[in-house]
């Protein structure tokens, strides 16, 4: 009879909303990067960009993907190093 | 020059057919001159939807392929002199019109319609891209479940990076406000905040649809409907009229007056 009551006044809620968002906000980030592969090699020139002012890298075996935990996607950039500046360029 | 506008969604089943009709009747309600095309090329169903399938002679690809003018294969509604639609063919499929074929056949809609109103298919394939070539706007429709909004948001991506067309309204279909109260369904708020595109609209979840649509009606026809008035509502948008959402928190069944009346929120 509670049962039913509660059913009738609509308090069986479980907050279900905020697991659709936060599986949407996961899948996101997966789909909109998958389906602009110029976005990673946008950022991939840039970050090449950026590094280099500080040390010299190897830019063809430079990789960099999104990787996804339980909860969190994160970005994952693996950059080998061949030798460091000595004294880092002032940014232009 | 018309205005060539595409309803899209990506998914299927969450109301691009039924948005198409009513939207179109909405806008021909207003007085305009409006013409509905039906992309959906092998699967038809706007006819239905508009209670016009005994009056198909000629369709779409009839058209395309020269097979009979343009003129003849528009069929006029049963209560506005001033909508049209023109049908899909049931018979052929996706890859019988191109998109330049789509283009020209736009063009040449717009030139006498104030409203050429494309009912896009479901998918992202040809059929999709032979929908949009001709399109100088999109309507992006979704419900607040999880798949829908996913390919919502991949449909924007593609409007914007292959065919240019940045900024595309959306609508959030049945909506049930009982259920966004309690926190069980995303709200109006939660979907824009994820997909990031204008609002066009939003439609409460209605069993009149399915009434309407069993009788080939359409629900802006009925003055009492709740999704009438915000499909109503959302042609007058289109029209650059500014007008409100309507409050969804208005319901009128005897649970929820009873609730109300009880203090429950």
């Amino acid at each position: 009879m509670l049962e039913f009551l509660a059913r009738l006044f609509g308090r069986e809620a479980t907050g279900s909303k905020e697991i659709a968002k936060e599986r949407l906000r996961l899948v996101l980030v997966h789909d909109r990067a998958s389906v602009s592969p110029q976005l990673l090699q946008m950022l991939k020139n840039d970050l090449i960009k950026v590094i280099s002012r500080y040390m010299e890298i190897d830019t063809e075996n430079l990789d960099i993907h999104l990787d996804q935990t339980n909860e969190t996607v994160a970005l994952v950039a693996s950059i080998p190093v061949k030798r460091m500046k000595r004294v880092a360029q002032n940014p232009a | 020059m018309g205005e060539v506008v595409v309803i899209t969604s990506g998914k299927g089943g969450v109301g691009k057919t039924t948005a198409t009709a009513n939207i179109g009747t909405a806008l021909a309600g207003f007085g305009h001159k409006v013409v509905l095309v039906d992309a959906d090329i092998g699967l038809r169903n706007l006819d239905v939807v508009l209670g016009l399938e005994n009056r198909i002679v000629y369709h779409l690809v009839d058209v395309v392929r020269g097979r009979c003018r343009l003129r003849q294969a528009l069929i006029k509604d049963k209560r506005y002199d001033n909508l049209f639609l023109l049908p899909a063919a049931q018979t052929e499929d996706k890859t019988a019109v191109s998109p330049e074929q789509m283009r020209e056949l736009c063009q040449e809609l717009g030139e006498e319609f104030e409203w050429v109103i494309v009912d896009c298919p479901a998918g992202i394939e040809q059929g999709f891209r032979n929908a949009v070539a001709g399109a100088h706007k999109a309507i992006v429709i979704t419900t607040p479940e999880v798949s829908a909004v996913r390919d919502a948001d991949r449909v924007i991506g593609l409007l914007a990076g292959e065919f240019d067309i940045r900024d595309p309204k959306l609508i959030l279909n049945r909506i049930r406000p009982r259920m966004v109260r309690y926190g069980d369904m995303m709200s109006i708020e939660d979907v824009i905040d994820i997909l990031a595109i204008e609002l066009l609209g939003v439609i409460p979840e209605d069993e009149q649809v399915v009434v309407a649509t069993n009788r080939g009606e359409t629900v802006v026809q009925d003055p009492r409907s709740r999704s009438g008035e915000a499909f109503r509502n959302i042609a007058r948008r289109m029209k650059g009229e500014a007008v409100p959402l309507m409050n969804l928190d208005r319901e009128g069944g005897w649970v929820e007056k009873l609730r109300r009346l009880m203090g429950f929120k």
